[in-house]
């Protein structure tokens, strides 16, 4: 088991170091970043100031080895726009958007795995079709234009909720239903098949033919065993849906790190871009990780590989 | 049936087994995902192929003496535009179907270069094994750890958007299923029979990957590649909803949506049409991806 762990963290931090690299390695390739700041209309010689200013002038793998140095004392250099540091504008963001993701992640969870049980335990019902429908629905369903026709119908037509910005809880409930949603197919064919799986299993049978109630047999049964890939599964969307918080946002006017990263992009402000692609990678490092040992600490048949 | 002895019923043609073929196309004849989704995505490539034809009016000629005309249902709408007109005066039914061809062009080209890194990676990962599939594996996790939508936007903006850029940011980007399904694919039947003979015949390498081992798993990659190709489109037009797709004055449905948006209180038509044919063209071809898969492995089905 330790043997285990530590080779899971090992590739994790390795991982991490890769992606690191290479994001540093797009965003720097992609273009000058001191013309980009220097904005249209600067003069030679501006840019020239801005590029030994901010030391772009010197190897890559120099700015890289440094910048990698900083970032892991916890110091990501100065966003270009703000002057101030990155890591503060990083640290009053942040919990917003691991607040959107967390709220996310519950709604898709408190809507994916009683759909995803009740389809499993009457196949090919209505309910059952209902469930398949509604994923097909929500794997097609641009989010952006999604999160758009939520604010027509519920701000616009019926004016129940805030159409943007993030003062009270209020303002939370249509990011998070656009962002939850997304994640409910995976999560609902997950449990449907798994709960499939289970109820097939000879152990089902015999609590059944104990004479045991069928909800008992659900719930304390089949459920513990069909939830496992569920579980690990659910670290990896709540870092999808990280990810996904730029675009939703940026729409709802939501002051998380996604506004930050798509303002900073706007601006050009590579060093704070950078940080949030860096910290975005790293939790969904971390949870995939996190995934993995849970996993391994549930079912010990998956620790020998 | 009435045969009267055994001989002559050994001779029936109708007791010959099925061919694949004929089994393969009954199954997709009875498959209703399938069957909608094939025909939503032959439709709207029809729609996007026949826009020259189809298209009333040119779709980014302005006229803004007839800006914000409502679609031929609302109110003051008329059968010049049927679909109403946006905020420069341009025919919203034009630019839609010429936003079918961008949509379809991106996805397709998109889905190529994709298919073309993840195959690659992934059969070369999974006939090889040892150190070369731990490198790649490493890779595709690597990739999987990275903020997609966010390093999209970042080198977009960097670069300075365009079509051509688009399509090639989204094929770098979205390989990771084509490595994954094409190296478990190519696990599960690296020990064949066939592959061990072509092996012991002197086959090189290079040859017995291209012509014994990817026929045998192009079933399982093509229904990747829907799947991918839906992936695609829905990037593209999120991207061009933030201004850093494909760039106006070209009719992008995302940056359709986009215009729209500045309009949504009081012309909620602009953003619903072209993103409900956004919404019908991905759900066509996610459908048309399942119902592939059901077909080609029926036993695969979850």
């Amino acid at each position: 088991m330790h043997i285990f762990i530590l080779k899971r963290i090992g590739l994790a931090i390795l991982v991490a170091l890769f992606v690191s690299f290479l994001s540093f390695l797009m965003l720097r390739a992609a273009g000058d970043p001191a013309i980009a700041i220097a904005g249209e209309g600067a003069s030679e010689a501006d840019i020239e100031y801005i590029r030994i200013r901010f030391g772009f002038d010197r190897p890559l793998i120099v700015q890289y080895g440094e910048w990698l140095a900083g970032a892991l004392q916890g110091n990501f250099g100065t966003s270009t726009y703000f002057s101030t540091p990155v890591h503060e504008l990083i640290a009053e963001r942040l919990p917003v958007t691991l607040r959107l993701g967390a709220m996310s992640l519950l709604f898709a969870i408190l809507l994916a795995m009683p759909l995803g049980i009740l389809a499993a335990v009457h196949p090919n019902s209505i309910i059952d079709r209902l469930a398949l429908f509604l994923s097909v629905l929500g794997q097609a369903l641009p989010n952006f234009w999604f999160a758009l026709v939520l604010i027509v119908i519920l701000a616009v037509w019926w004016p129940l909720l805030p159409p943007s910005g993030n003062s009270t809880w209020q303002h939370f409930i249509m990011p998070t239903i656009v962002l939850g949603y997304y994640a409910t197919p995976a999560i609902m064919r997950l449990t449907r098949s798994g709960m499939l799986e289970v109820l097939g299993s000879d152990y089902i049978r015999t609590a059944r033919a104990k004479g045991l109630h069928p909800v008992q047999v659900l719930v304390k049964h089949a459920m513990r065993n069909a939830v496992l890939p569920v579980v690990s599964h659910s670290t990896v969307q709540f870092g999808y849906m990280l990810g996904g918080s730029v675009i939703i946002e940026s729409i709802y006017a939501l002051h998380g790190i996604g506004q930050l990263a798509w303002e900073s992009i706007s601006r050009a402000d590579l060093p704070t871009v950078q940080a949030i692609i860096l910290i975005l990678s790293l939790i969904y490092v971390g949870l995939n990780l996190a995934g993995d040992l849970i996993n391994a600490w549930l079912d010990p048949r998956i620790r020998v590989t | 049936m009435t045969v009267q002895s055994t001989e002559f019923e050994l001779d029936l043609p109708e007791h010959e087994a099925p061919s694949p073929r004929a089994i393969v196309l009954r199954r997709a004849r009875h498959h209703s995902g399938f069957l909608f989704g094939s025909c939503g995505l032959g439709l709207i490539i029809l729609l996007a192929l026949a826009a020259p034809l189809l298209a009333p009016h040119n779709p980014i000629e302005q006229n803004l003496l007839a800006r914000l005309q409502p679609p031929v249902w609302a109110g003051t709408g008329d059968w010049n535009h049927v679909l109403g007109t946006d905020q420069l005066g341009r025919d919203y039914l034009s630019r839609l179907l010429y936003g079918a061809q961008l949509s379809l062009l991106i996805g397709i080209s998109a889905m190529i270069i994709s298919g073309l890194i993840g195959t690659l990676l992934g059969v070369l990962a999974g006939y090889f094994g040892g150190r070369v599939d731990l490198v790649i594996t490493f890779i595709i996790t690597s990739r999987l750890s990275m903020p997609i939508v966010l390093i999209a936007l970042a080198v977009a903006a960097i670069f300075g958007s365009s079509l051509q850029l688009v399509i090639v940011i989204l094929g770098f980007l979205l390989w990771d299923g084509f490595a994954i399904v094409a190296r478990s694919s190519t696990l599960q039947i690296r020990d064949a029979d066939f592959l061990l003979a072509a092996r012991s015949l002197g086959m090189p390498a290079w040859r017995l990957i291209l012509f014994e081992l990817l026929p045998n798993i192009k079933d399982a990659l093509i229904v990747v590649a829907t799947l991918e190709m839906a992936h695609a489109i829905l990037l593209e037009s999120a991207l061009s909803f933030l201004g850093l797709g494909v760039q106006p004055p070209r009719p992008s449905w995302g940056l359709m949506i986009a215009e729209g948006k500045d309009y949504l209180f009081f012309e909620p038509w602009l953003i619903m049409i072209p993103g409900a044919a956004l919404f019908l063209l991905v759900m066509s071809i996610n459908l048309l991806g399942d119902g592939l898969r059901d077909i080609s492995a029926p036993e695969g089905r979850s």
